[in-house]
């Protein structure tokens, strides 16, 4: 089994891409459920705009999101330059910007994962906790969160997974810097342009399938319980 | 207590316009569908708002839309029971009933759990989840939780309706005890006279988005002409009230004295019961001109001719004072000119004890 001992950058990608996914899907989440509260629920102008905005990354050539993000968010950028100065955020060339590349691409996502639940939720419900004397936020907490959470899990795994395999736009945003950016897929891409390079490329791209089943499994199995805790049998 | 409402709101053809006041006790809403009878507890409740309206309650003004007052659903303090119960379905029994008491202004104590779960019978239930549960079951879980939330006033919007009649006649008795021993005032929206015979001391009829009368029930008693107006569909009848004078546990049946005669209705009344109240449906009464012999029914009243009312063409109301209490039958136009009914003329109604059972 030696021939699939990771060798120590191996290992370095490996650990990288998890945190980067881990903080993108973390970071993305909270923004996910506000946005996908506001398309399920809101009623407001430029409200297919803002649906528009935040399927783009679906749709757009990943290479051209990173594009974008390189132009907003590198360090002469308006969003970066602003950034870097007030709160020392860098994301240029750093992990944070390839967290940040992964959290829009798996943003859609999630998304309309967590939108279909919301849309989902039988709106009487919430009457009723009203009627019971729970203002807006405590229904949101105590009501509409737990009755949407299987919509969330499932829009964190689909998040998390597509961010563990994130290539182009990461690339084009914060290049492929070993130890820093070079997530899992660029290693493997690297390994895949040197000589001798293909034993490794397998061992990553085994353990690349390994983490996407494992996140669907995850996600298949949480949606099944909650399932069957609510409606149980 | 008292409430006073007063709203006028248009929705697509529909066009409420009523104005009522309520006070302690059980006050019917009754209307068929679209008369706007949800639409009136919705308002009450806060869940809609409406463009011109007034809801006074005790004093606190809930709602003046020339002042701009609105106080939100979750401040009004009225429990509200809706037609489908609504219980949270991620929250077991226990949790949902307590669900209200953790925002009750007034902490209820933890003997008033208990009494609740006592009093609607669902101690056995509580570490079910609500998907687990029969209609019935999830009706009264329903009730105790808007109970357990310590409301003013407890909005009911025809908790029967979606059950079937055994399962309603399961219920029945619970809000009977609730009405006698919360003393909280209730607002019951129903279709059902048999329901509102069972259970309301005032009743308000609306009538395609206003208020056609309203009355205490006895109105309802001593003037079955009201009753058939209120109602002319299929649920046509009489209300009718007597004194219980005897139960028969053997065959599960109560003897109730109607004046002079005695009417057997299958099921049976809560101990303290002694006068009960009944809608006996015009469609559940024969008519004979000579007493019947050998019949399964077991009531057979005397009584005479009042009155005939032609309904749709070929069937007829015909009402017949038996002693003091009138009961109407509806028979076909060809059965009335075979029996030669006219006003004045004896006759014998006829009706089956258990067309009374379960309401």
């Amino acid at each position: 089994m030696s021939w699939f001992a990771l060798t120590d950058s191996e290992w370095v990608a490996l650990l990288l891409s998890l945190r980067i996914a881990s903080v993108a899907t973390l970071c993305s989440l909270p923004l996910a459920i506000i946005t996908a509260m506001a398309l399920a629920r809101g009623r407001f102008p430029g409200k297919s705009l803002l649906n528009g905005i935040v399927h783009l990354p679906l749709v757009l050539p990943p290479v051209v999101t990173g594009f974008v993000l390189l132009v907003l968010f590198g360090r002469r950028g308006p969003i970066g330059a602003f950034l870097a100065d007030h709160f020392g955020l860098i994301f240029s060339f750093r992990w944070t910007g390839a967290a940040l590349a992964c959290g829009v691409m798996g943003f859609p996502l999630m998304v309309r994962s967590i939108r279909l639940s919301i849309e989902a939720i039988d709106r009487g419900l919430e009457d009723a906790a009203a009627t019971l004397g729970a203002n807006p936020a405590w229904v949101f907490v105590t009501v509409t969160l737990p009755l949407m959470l299987p919509g969330v899990i499932a829009g964190a795994i689909l998040g998390f997974a597509k961010a563990v395999g994130e290539f182009g736009a990461t690339i084009t945003f914060v290049s492929n810097i070993p130890g820093e950016t070079q997530t899992l897929s660029a290693a493997i891409y690297t390994l895949t342009q040197v000589p001798g390079g293909d034993a490794g490329a397998f061992r990553l791209t085994i353990i690349a399938v390994v983490v996407s089943m494992v996140a669907l499994l995850a996600s298949e199995f949480a949606a099944h319980s909650i399932n069957r805790r609510m409606r149980a049998a | 207590m008292t409430l006073s409402f007063q709203a006028k709101q248009r929705l697509g053809v529909f066009e409420l316009d009523a104005e009522f006041t309520a006070g302690p006790g059980v006050t019917a809403l009754f209307g068929r569908s679209g008369s706007g009878k949800t639409s009136i507890i919705r308002l009450l409740a806060g869940l809609s708002r409406p463009a011109k309206g007034h809801i006074l309650f005790d004093g606190d003004v809930l709602l003046d839309t020339e002042k701009g007052v609105f106080v939100p659903k979750h401040r009004r303090g009225f429990g509200y029971v809706f037609q489908d119960g609504r219980l949270f379905p991620h929250l077991t029994v226990e949790k949902n009933l307590r669900y209200g008491m953790w925002f009750a202004a007034s902490q209820r104590k933890s003997t008033q759990f208990s009494q609740i779960v006592d009093l609607l019978g669902i101690d056995g239930l509580l570490q079910r989840r609500p998907a687990n549960l029969s209609g019935g079951e999830k009706q009264r879980v329903a009730i105790g939780r808007a109970l357990l939330a310590a409301p003013r006033l407890l909005l009911l919007d025809e908790p029967l309706s979606a059950l079937d009649d055994p399962r309603k006649a399961e219920i029945l008795p619970y809000l009977q005890a609730l009405r006698d021993e919360m003393r909280i005032p209730i607002i019951y929206v129903t279709h059902a006279m048999a329901e509102i015979a069972r259970l309301a001391d005032r009743v308000i009829v609306l009538r395609d988005g206003k208020v056609g009368m309203s009355g205490d029930v006895d109105m309802l008693l001593n003037h079955p002409e009201t009753v058939v107006e209120m109602d002319e569909g299929r649920d046509a009848g009489a209300f009718v009230e007597g004194m219980i004078a005897d139960h028969d546990d053997r065959y599960g049946l109560t003897t109730v004295m109607l004046g002079s005669q005695r009417l057997f209705v299958a099921g049976t009344f809560p101990a303290e019961t002694r006068m009960a109240r009944f809608h006996i449906s015009a469609r559940d009464v024969m008519l004979a001109t000579r007493r019947p012999e050998e019949i399964s029914a077991l009531n057979i009243l005397e009584g005479r001719v009042e009155s005939l009312r032609p309904t749709v063409p070929g069937v007829v109301d015909v009402q017949v004072n038996c002693g003091g209490a009138l009961i109407i039958s509806r028979l076909t136009q060809l059965s009335c000119e075979n029996l030669a009914l006219s006003p004045g003329k004896d006759v014998f109604a006829i009706i089956k004890s258990v067309s009374f059972a379960p309401l």
